[in-house]
């Protein structure tokens, strides 16, 4: 055992800083701890009070539901969908546009949250850029982040996190033998042919992975949403992250957004799980 | 073969990229315009004013040399716990490996953001709110997982058999580590360090619910404190900040896509 001794560090850290909160929202969310006054230093246990009132709160069902659109509209869909027609597309345009095109994905990506959100939010503000095109066009100005707030954050999510599945699926097309789909075409397979029965079978495994782990990402996103609408308006993009900050920070209710976040960390729990057993599966 | 590059494609591509430029477009227009608003236009009277105005070291110093710190800190703690971590992990064959690093790479799936109500009352209890080296502690635990992974499939590649030939000429198992082990994966551990420390450096929310005070607050929360908050905004001071916060990042990240493409989208691929 000594020999594993190096791994101490790593193994108290994560127990501290990772474990040690996963366990301590599962206690705190049966107490009514709260952001000030007598009960943040001595909270008392209420049991499972903060679950029953978030089964009758009538936003916790909307946030929920919200969490889900937001997930599988600018995740499963946009990031997913989008990455992977970038990525076939690259490989049949010239090399110096794809080169470009890539540049422009992954700088949306890589630039720091908040100001990523910043920039979103003034594309999307009334007078900002989105309505300056449609202006152009005879498009009468609509204020997006009030009438379709869902949508603008849809959107601009998928905006700041498509490079990740492009990447991922730029490594997954590289490594689709070619001879494999230059025999299709032989056989007279026309290009969406090829795409639907060779191509996208072989790349199943990198899809599956890429599926799990942008939703695992797009699960935690808080801080494009809210830089953007600050969960508004009208809870109408209240996801599960906002919800239980709003409640934690906003209400001053420690206990009841330490319960909201409980939900989130088990369905991310899930998610994960079902991660580690597709990898299993495909690394036998 | 087909010819490469088919022109239809080009231009679908060239589309979407233009859109993707299209927000960042407001970013640069804005820090050169001195009346700068939320709408893209090329400006009028271009000029650095915004750049000179953010050019003081209560806005723009101080708040950058935090996050300098925060992602130094945050770097060098995930280093060298990673290092220490993955050497057992790389070179012992045992039954403990195996769960240990499905563990790790649970925790790159937990959704960090869920956990940030919870460890702001963990701080509260311990403490350590506004503390800048539990900040950079909590920092370092999150991203050790992906880090862990990373630097032990780094170290795999470095073959036993110069690590065995040291230790014939004598050396103990961390002078080898140190003198054969850790020059050879050094580009790896590289790309470790700037993935890591290009988390720390854009990471809002965490800093943002544990960091209070002004003083220690890096500029992702400044920026959002300072501009995000007050009613009349000057937009093209935000922009330039947000400009001059955003270049280390991207020149680092052009240092990593250069050197190794494929190492970043292995990273990218535990990005939590």
């Amino acid at each position: 055992m000594v020999r594993y001794l190096p791994v101490l560090p790593a193994a108290v850290l994560l127990l501290v800083f990772l474990a040690g909160p996963v366990l301590w929202a599962f206690h705190a969310s049966m107490t009514n701890v709260g952001l000030t006054g007598r009960h943040a230093r001595n909270p008392e246990w209420v049991g499972l009070e903060n679950y029953q009132r978030l089964v009758q709160d009538p936003v916790f069902p909307l946030s929920l539901g919200l969490t889900v659109l937001f997930v599988a509209g600018s995740a499963v869909l946009g990031q997913n969908v989008l990455g992977l027609a970038l990525a076939v597309l690259m490989r049949r345009a010239r090399p110096a546009v794809s080169a470009t095109v890539g540049t422009a994905v992954v700088a949306a990506w890589v630039l720091p949250e908040i100001v990523a959100a910043f920039a979103a939010y003034a594309f999307f503000s009334r007078d900002g850029t989105l309505n300056q095109l449609l202006g152009r066009l005879g498009q009468p100005e609509t204020d997006w982040l009030y009438t379709v707030p869902m949508a603008a954050v849809v959107l601009a999510n998928v905006w700041r996190g498509t490079a990740f599945s492009m990447l991922v699926y730029r490594a997954a097309l590289n490594g689709v033998p070619a001879e494999l789909t230059e025999a299709a075409q032989m056989d007279g397979a026309g290009a969406w042919q090829r795409l639907a029965y060779i191509t996208l079978p072989v790349i199943r495994g990198s899809i599956a992975t890429n599926l799990m782990l942008v939703t695992l990402q797009t699960l935690a996103v808080f801080t494009l949403i809210w830089v953007m609408t600050a969960g508004g308006p009208a809870n109408g993009s209240t996801t599960l992250p906002v919800l239980a900050y709003q409640e934690a920070f906003k209400f001053g209710d420690i206990g009841y957004g330490t319960a909201v976040a409980t939900v989130l960390i088990v369905i991310g729990g899930v998610f994960g799980a079902a991660y580690l057993r597709l990898l299993r599966e495909q690394r036998p | 073969m087909k010819r490469r590059g088919s022109t239809w494609a080009d231009v679908v591509l060239l589309l979407v990229g233009a859109c993707f430029l299209l927000p960042l477009l407001w970013l640069v227009f804005g820090s050169l315009d001195p009346a700068a608003g939320h709408a893209t236009r090329v400006p009028q009277q271009p000029g650095l004013g915004n750049f000179a105005a953010v050019f003081t070291p209560g806005l723009l110093f101080l708040p950058l040399w935090n996050s300098f710190l925060l992602s130094t800190g945050t770097g060098l703690v995930t280093l060298v716990a990673a290092v220490l971590a993955a050497y057992p992990l790389s070179r012992y064959r045992s039954r403990f490996n195996t769960p240990f690093m499905y563990g790790i790479l649970f925790g790159t799936c937990l959704p960090v953001t869920a956990i940030m109500v919870p460890v702001y009352g963990l701080f509260v209890q311990l403490r350590l709110l506004d503390s800048m080296p539990a900040t950079v502690l909590f920092l370092a635990a999150t991203s050790l997982p992906m880090a862990i992974w990373m630097t032990r499939n780094f170290m795999d590649g470095v073959p036993l058999a110069l690590e065995e030939a040291a230790w014939v000429d004598g050396a103990s198992r961390l002078a080898a580590l140190r003198a054969i082990v850790l020059p050879l994966m050094r580009p790896g551990l590289g790309v470790v360090f700037i993935f890591v420390f290009i988390q720390a450096w854009g990471n809002f929310f965490v800093p943002f619910v544990l960091l209070l005070s002004e003083s220690s607050q890096p500029a992702a929360v400044s920026i959002f404190s300072f501009f995000g908050q007050h009613g009349a905004v000057a937009y093209g001071q935000l922009a330039a900040f947000s400009i001059l916060y955003s270049v280390p990042v991207l020149a680092l990240y052009v240092v990593v896509a250069r050197g190794s493409g494929n190492a970043l989208a292995l990273a990218g691929a535990v990005r939590g």
